[in-house]
Formats: C-alpha cells, structure tokens, sequence
C-alpha cells in the first residue's frame, strides 16, 4: 500500500519565493489498484510521482511505500525496488546500449545472480512483446518501443507499484494504444499497481479511480464516471471531459436522453441505438 | 552531415566469427600489444609480418575490408602529412632538391615508417571496435581496470561513462541534424564566409545541443537512480566474460608474430 500523510512539498526552499507544490495530500493506493492522476500543466503531478519512490522528501507529513518511510534512508533502495518509474521522455530513460541490457541495468544494481538475471530479462522480455528486439540498439526503436524497454526494466525488477508519468506524452497514437494495452495486461494478469499520470483525458476514463489534482492538492477522487460527471468543476481547473462525455453533453442539452457521464463509446453507440 | 557517418571507430560489425566470439580482455589486450610493438619495429620484414597477421584477423571476422579501410579516410591527410614533414626534415644523404627543401634518403624511410605505422595503429582499433560490440569491449575495459581499483582508479565509473557515451552518440547526432536543419530552415547559412565567420554560425547549433544533453543528462540521473543504480559496488554483471582455449591460442599466436617480427 501506498500512503501519503499530509504531504507538503516546496521548491525553493529557503529562498524568497517558495513555491508550494503540495500541500496537504493525503492518499492511499492499494496493492492491485488501477489509478489515474490527472491535473492542469503544474498542478503538482509530477511532485507527487517523484515522492512515490523517494526522489523527493516532503517538506512535512510522510510517504509510506509497503510500511516503509520515504524518509529512510535504510530503506530508500527497498522502495525504489518495489517501484518501478517510467518517465516522459523515452530516450532519457534508456542506459544500456541494447534492449537486454538495458533490461538487466536494474537487475545489476541489485546484484542479482547472472542466471536468475537471465531469467528475469527472458520473462520481462517476453511480457513487454520485445522478443524480437531483444539484441536491438535503443536508438533505432520507435518512441513507444522504447517505452515498452523501460517498462520491462521495471518488471525485470519484480516491482508492486509502476509508476508512469505522462509516458505516452511523446508518442503517436499506435505507440500511445500499444502501452495503456501492455499496462492494462499488467494488472490484470500479474496484480501489479498501476499508478498512470496523464494530461489525456480519454486515457485517464480507462482507469478504475481517478485523482484529479489542482495547485498540488487533490481536489477529487472517485471513478471516472463520477469525475467526468463533473465536466464544469473540471473545466474551471483547465482540463476537459472526454470527447464523447462532451457529445454526451451536448446531445443532452439539445433534448436528448441521455446521460452526461458517458465515457466510452461503446455506452454511446448503445444509448444512440434506442433511437433507431 | 555526410561527415559524421564515415567515422568507424565505434561501429559494431555483427558477423559470426571466431574474431567476434573472442573474449573482448584478449582482444584488447593483443591490440595494446600490437600498437606497442609496431612502434618497436623498425625493419620492412617486420612490418610485412604485422600486415600479413592484421589483414588476416579482418579476414577471419567476416568483416568487408572496406569498413576497416573507411576508418582510414578521415586520417589520410595526418598521415600524408606526417610522411611530407618526414621527407624534407630529416638529414641524410640528399636524393631529391626542390628550391629550398632537400628530400633524403633517411627522411623517405623515417616518414614511410611512420605511416605504415599511423596506418597500423588505425587498423588494429578498427578491427577492434568493428568486431567488438560497444558493451563487450567496456566490460572488458572495465575488467581489465578493475586490478587497478587498489590504486583509486575509478574503473566501474570510466565503463559506465562509456556506455553512456555509447549510447548517446547516435541520439545526440540526431538531435545536431535536426537542429541544424531548424536553423536552416530559419535561414542560418552554415556554408559561406570565412573561417571566422563559419565557426560564429555554428555557434547556434552548438547552444541547443549543450542544452539538451545537460537537460538529458539530469533527466537520466533521475531514471538511473529510480532504477537503483547507487555506483559499482555490490553490482552484478548481465554478461559474463570467459577466456576459452580459442582465445588461449589466438594469444600465443600474436605473441609468436609480435616476437618474430621484431627479430
């Protein structure tokens, strides 16, 4: 479980103009969840991601990862073990001059066997699809196949917790669909946590609970039927409903029923149906 | 740029050869060997000797001679160079008078040693990096330092920069096209002026790209450090290094060549 205990966090510190850009979180995220963040450019997003694995301490209040403080330093290198990250940009992330490597980078640092690093970077291999490009160079890899490297990285590692902030930012819509697929897959099937940052909106519907963040604090929770529901609170804090929960929107207010939280489209073509 | 892709040094041949299947310690090793000896040697017998063997690895790897022999190209004018400063500044029995210079005898001699040796050296790195892949030939370079570690030298630090380094070359080159084809595109003029005038313009792409690798650098950092990387020590290695009979012998072999062709 992860916990967040009144967490505030500046920048700046000690300088004339501190920036706040957390205040008061509280938060939990249970094991097996499947959570989205979203929030407005500077909402706090990425704060909160880097406080997950310790990368940053708060200013007052604490992060629990499993039990443990954030603020240990004995167990820094047990978080950042169950937590996996995955960053914006894929060719910042990568180390290793191929696939497997990079794959195994992790698993070095912890000092695994070589055999059972084998078999981790085979399994990891196989679960991300990079069967075939296990022996590739990074730099020859599409943007969204690079992303797939890193978070086999983090799988090799046997995390609890992926962490992914804003990944599909910098890819095309292939590459974007390709990785919410792999993430979906992941907890689904191997129960991992699944904590997703993300400024698009129809990404953020597929999730099972959605944090919405504004001025670094959390300003709603719930599913994203309930958030999107909630189209003018949303608006106000800069962001946008999904297109369809949009149509939806507009379909209402021009005298049809139906309701304003659609989030799918398969909701849609169901209640469009009714009326042929 | 056409001139960033003709350089070797660093471009992996992948073939399946006894040369690429070597441990890349001996490789590296033989290679060190090589580079010393041929500045030992000092008859054309010798220098035959060394030829023979060298063109006889880049036969064994499979590797078209052509990779080896374009690492060559951007050099040709130091060689060309060193030979002509040769020629005309040694003394010795004098064999050719232009106008002030006197080419000698020793200066033809002296200045074709040294090209062939240039030449050699330039050879042997090649055939190194051609049929060593980048991770190989830094484990290897780390192993071969780490007996060194009592002496305080950084050897897993200098392996990890390299890889870095590796990996951000091609990354790095394509970033300087693209800048470069945005000032273009915003009516930067890199091919007319003078000397000066050329170094100022490049000024606009060298900006950008310092820029970004300082960004990419932190960004990195970030990444290495979520991933657990906390310096070499305690690490494991994916890939295991093995000395076998092959490589056994492939040593004796060189140091057989080395030696015969110094006598």
């Amino acid at each position: 479980m992860i916990k967040f205990n009144n967490v505030t966090h500046f920048y700046n510190t000690g300088q004339n103009h501190k920036i706040t850009s957390l205040s008061g979180i509280n938060m939990e995220i249970q094991e097996g969840d499947f959570v989205a963040i979203i929030g407005a450019n500077g909402s706090g997003k990425s704060t909160l991601a880097k406080h997950i694995n310790g990368f940053l301490l708060p200013g007052s209040g604490d992060v629990y990862v499993d039990g443990f403080n954030t603020k240990d330093i004995e167990s820094i290198w047990n978080i950042r073990k169950k937590v996996g990250m995955v960053f914006q940009n894929p060719d910042n992330q990568l180390i290793a001059t191929t696939v497997e490597d990079d794959i195994a980078f992790g698993l070095e640092n912890i000092g695994i066997e070589e055999e059972e690093m084998k078999r981790r970077v085979d399994w990891a291999l196989n679960i991300a699809e990079l069967n075939v490009l296990r022996t590739s160079e990074p730099h020859l890899l599409s943007g969204g196949q690079k992303q797939r490297v890193v978070i086999a990285g983090a799988l090799a590692m046997h995390t609890t917790y992926l962490v992914l902030d804003e990944p599909t930012s910098m890819l095309d819509p292939k590459g974007r669909k390709n990785i919410l697929e792999i993430i979906k897959t992941l907890n689904e099937e191997k129960g991992i946590t699944i904590i997703y940052i993300t400024q698009f909106m129809s990404e953020a519907a597929q999730f099972k609970k959605i944090f919405v963040m504004d001025k670094g604090k959390i300003v709603l929770t719930g599913s994203p039927k309930s958030v999107f529901s909630q189209a003018d609170l949303l608006m106000n804090l800069g962001l946008e409903v999904p297109q369809i929960t949009q149509l939806a929107r507009k379909l209402a207010e021009n005298g049809l029923e139906i309701p304003s939280n659609i989030i799918t489209e398969e909701e849609m073509v169901e209640y469009l149906c009714l009326y042929i | 740029m056409m001139f960033f892709r003709s350089i070797t040094i660093g471009q992996y041949i992948y073939r399946n050869s006894i040369i690429h299947r070597l441990d890349p310690r001996v490789k590296i090793f033989v290679v060190i060997l090589i580079i010393t000896s041929v500045f030992l040697i000092n008859s054309w017998i010798g220098f035959f000797l060394i030829g023979l063997y060298l063109f006889t690895n880049i036969y064994l790897s499979k590797v078209h001679p052509k990779y080896v022999l374009k690492g060559i190209r951007p050099l040709i004018f130091i060689i060309a160079f060193t030979l002509l400063i040769h020629f005309f500044t040694t003394p010795g029995e004098v064999i050719y008078h232009i106008w002030i210079l006197n080419i000698t005898r020793e200066g033809i001699q002296r200045g074709l040693f040294i090209a062939v040796r240039l030449f050699y050296l330039i050879l042997s790195t090649s055939w190194l990096t051609l049929t060593t892949s980048p991770i190989a030939l830094t484990d290897g370079i780390e192993r071969i330092l780490s007996f060194l570690k009592i002496i305080r030298i950084p050897a897993h630090e200098i392996a990890m920069m390299m890889t870095i380094a590796l990996r951000f070359i091609p990354t790095l080159m394509e970033e300087t096209e693209k800048i470069i084809k945005a000032q273009m595109a915003r009516g930067a003029d890199f091919e007319s002026g003078n000397i000066v005038k050329r170094i100022q313009n490049f000024l606009p792409i060298i900006i950008p790209l310092f820029v970004s690798a300082f960004h990419r650098a932190d960004e990195l950092s970030i990444a290495m450090e979520a991933r657990c990387y906390r310096g070499g020590e305690g690490r494991t290695h994916y890939r295991q290094l093995l000395i076998t009979k092959v490589d056994y012998i492939f040593m004796i072999v060189t140091l057989l060549i080395l030696i015969l062709s110094y006598l």
